[in-house]
């Protein structure tokens, strides 16, 4: 094998070998081992065969010397590379690039997406308001702890026709009650995966005024009959649509999977769409005849883990 | 036919469109029966009962006052009459003598002349037991005796032919562990068969015995069941126990001479309504908000009998008492069918004689003799499956 010459030539004893011609420079080496023990190296660039690294030296003492040798080097290197950028800046002057930002393990974080912007507001307030701009005419009040069958009364008085409530864990939205005012059922929602508008991925601009369309997917049983007309009871019936956005509720396998889109038809059959709004997902954990009344209320459909959960293949909605 | 199927029913059920249907168990199959044809709301079923006469007819309570007939034998709505007073729905409907006894929510009970074609407005007896009133139930053993509860109406009995005052007037419990009065609800009442004791269930998941016979007005056993409020209940067959059902669809039998919770029943996700139990055997009929009939077995082993998927939401159910749940209306049916065979059969034998002396006769012997019982399946024979002769 070629023999690492090294560029300065004159290190014979110090130059790297393959393992091949291994045997050959030993001696020499471990002379100057025994030489340079206690001593400082003196700085030599040493010259390595493509494909070699320091770490395939079995012998620890040297590769440590190795390693130190080239630990330098790299350094002297850095030493000038910086010193001609600082030439370099001080002849542009203002012109200079800006200076890279020095890359530390807490600027390499990985995304998460959950990280709270520090001047964002509650996730579940934004939630409300986002849905209140997806629902028409409705607006959004803060509970303050109030109990629902007190607030309830006064809904009627003024004329609401339903009421949404949001529940929130530690300032994530858990759950979800809508109650249809007029004595109507109320439904209670385990609501989960909740993504607001800003982290939506690809999605346009913020929805606009305009009454979206509803479509509802896949509610077959009666059960699913009362509730997917629960859900298209909050939003006008025109069948003139204006406004290109709609709102739809998917059920499958019991969770309802809710999107807010904007269309746009770019031909006969081809249509685009962008993703606004908020997007949620909702189980049914029960159906109450009256409006909210948890203690003395009586239910239409309760969900019982374990005696509905049994069979994989059957679902409710 | 429809007569037929009517009287094989075996549970009525009530609904809140104002339908009843009837449910024969034995075929799996449930038939409506309106007076106009058409669901409507407003005479959404509120109570039902058996009409004078052992189970033949059966008397309706509707949410717009009346109280329609309907008998079983025929398979429709035979009269109606309006029994005004009071607001609110039907509460308790009894059949006394020949006498309507019905009560509403207001607390009005009124006691009519059991004729249809009476003027409407005439009560022979008017009572007021109070506002609230949940569930009136008659006595099975004294027909003229019945007993009034709902909310904050504490329980009342009441003697029809005797004064207008209660015979028995329940009192509250003592006030709880926190010096609270404590409210009252009563949801369910029944008499307790062979004495005078008296069962409520009320919607603060308590169940309560009552004996009207010892001094104490309070309550002489009290247990209670969950945490929703117990909106049926029903007696078993055997004496000792009660089957109680609560809003969120959780059936649970009680024993009351104990106390105790002796087991659970699966399956309603609704709340549930209306409960009844056969008188002998250990089966256990179910309605509820779910709109699903389920027929349960009480014991050895307790499951789930029959599940019968009805459209609308059920309101109250009347189980059929009789025994013999098995078809026995197709024998007589059998009789009237062999006549038109016999005939037919003459005809044959007198067309085949007629026609050949020689080899057909031959024929026929040979095929008669395993030939014996066929005669019923083959009416029409073409000379092969030949029925024996006379």
């Amino acid at each position: 094998m070629a023999k690492a010459t090294v560029k300065s030539g004159g290190s014979g004893k110090k130059s790297l070998k393959r393992k091949a011609a291994m045997p050959e420079p030993q001696e020499a080496a471990v002379a100057g081992d025994g030489a340079t023990e206690g001593g400082v190296q003196p700085p030599k660039a040493t010259a390595f065969p493509p494909g070699f690294s320091i770490s395939e030296i079995k012998n620890k003492q040297r590769r440590h010397l190795m390693f130190t040798r080239w630990k330098q080097q790299q350094r002297k290197e850095k030493l000038t590379a910086k010193k001609k950028l600082k030439k370099e800046r001080e002849a542009l002057g203002d012109k200079a690039p800006p200076k890279p930002v020095p890359k530390t393990i807490d600027n390499q974080r990985v995304y998460d997406e959950t990280t709270v912007d520090p001047n964002d507001e509650e996730r579940t307030v934004r939630l409300c308001q986002q849905l209140s701009t997806v629902i028409p005419n409705s607006h959004v009040y803060y509970r303050r702890g109030l109990a629902l069958k007190k607030i309830i009364p006064q809904c009627i008085s003024r004329d609401f026709t339903d009421l949404i409530v949001i529940n929130e864990d530690r300032k994530t939205p858990n759950g979800l009650i809508l109650s249809h005012l007029p004595n109507g059922p109320t439904a209670h929602f385990k609501m989960s995966s909740v993504r607001l508008r800003k982290e939506i991925k690809r999605r346009g601009k913020d929805p606009t005024e305009h009454v979206p369309e509803i479509i509802l997917n896949n509610f077959t049983t009666r059960l699913g009959h009362s509730i997917g007309r629960m859900f298209a009871s909050l939003f006008p019936h025109n069948p003139q649509f204006i406004g290109r956005q709609v709102a739809t509720f998917h059920n499958q396998r019991d969770y309802i999977f809710f999107r807010f889109h904007r269309y746009i038809f770019k031909s006969e059959k081809k249509v685009g769409i962008q993703e606004l709004g908020p997007r949620f997902t909702l189980k049914l954990r029960s159906l109450q005849k009256g409006t909210f009344d948890s203690k003395y209320g009586e239910y239409e459909w309760v969900h019982k883990p374990r005696e509905m959960d049994t069979s994989r293949r059957k679902f409710h909605l | 036919m429809a007569a037929a199927l009517a009287r094989r029913n075996h549970v009525w059920v009530g609904t809140e469109t104002g339908i009843l249907k009837g449910v024969d168990l034995q075929r799996k199959h449930a038939a409506n029966f309106t007076t106009t044809g058409k669901p409507q709301r407003e005479a959404a079923v509120s109570a039902l009962c058996w009409g004078a006469g052992g189970e033949t007819h059966i008397l309706v309570g509707c949410m717009d006052r009346t109280v329609r007939c309907f008998s079983t034998e025929e398979g429709a709505f035979q009269g109606q009459r309006r029994c005004p007073g009071g607001e609110g729905a039907f509460r308790g409907l009894a059949q006394a003598g020949g006498m309507l006894i019905t009560c509403v929510d207001s607390g009005v009970l009124r006691v009519w002349c059991g004729d249809d074609k009476e003027a409407p407005s005439d009560p022979l007896l008017e009572l007021r037991v109070g506002p609230g009133v949940c569930r009136m139930r008659q006595d099975p053993a004294r027909p003229h005796v019945v007993a009034t509860g709902g909310k904050e109406n504490a329980l009342k009995v009441w003697d029809l032919q005797g004064s207008k005052e209660p015979l028995f007037r329940a009192k509250n419990v003592r006030n709880d562990w926190l010096d609270l009065r404590v409210p009252i609800w009563d949801q369910d009442i029944h008499f307790i068969p062979g004495s005078q004791k008296l069962i409520t269930c009320t919607g603060y998941h308590q169940v309560r015995v009552y004996d009207p016979a010892s001094p104490q007005r309070r309550p002489v056993l009290e247990t209670t069941y969950g945490e929703y409020p117990l909106t049926a209940m029903s007696l078993t067959p055997g004496g000792n126990s009660i089957i109680v059902g609560n809003t969120h669809g959780q059936l649970a039998e009680i024993d009351f001479r104990q106390g105790r919770l002796l087991g659970c029943l699966k399956g309603l996700a609704g709340s549930v309504r209306g409960l009844q139990c056969h008188p002998s055997k250990p089966l256990l009929a179910s309605c509820g908000l779910d709109r699903v009939l389920r027929i349960h077995r009480i014991r050895n082993p307790r499951g789930l009998e029959h599940k019968v998927y009805l459209k609308s939401r059920l309101n109250c159910l009347l189980l059929s008492g009789r025994e013999n749940w098995e078809d026995e209306l197709e024998e007589p049916q059998k009789p009237s069918e062999e006549p038109p065979e016999d005939s037919d059969v003459d005809e044959l034998w007198a067309s085949l004689e007629a026609a050949a002396n020689g080899k057909l006769p031959r024929s026929d012997q040979t095929l008669r003799a395993p030939g014996a019982q066929k005669r019923n399946k083959c009416p029409r024979a073409g000379g092969l499956c030949v029925p024996s002769p006379q």
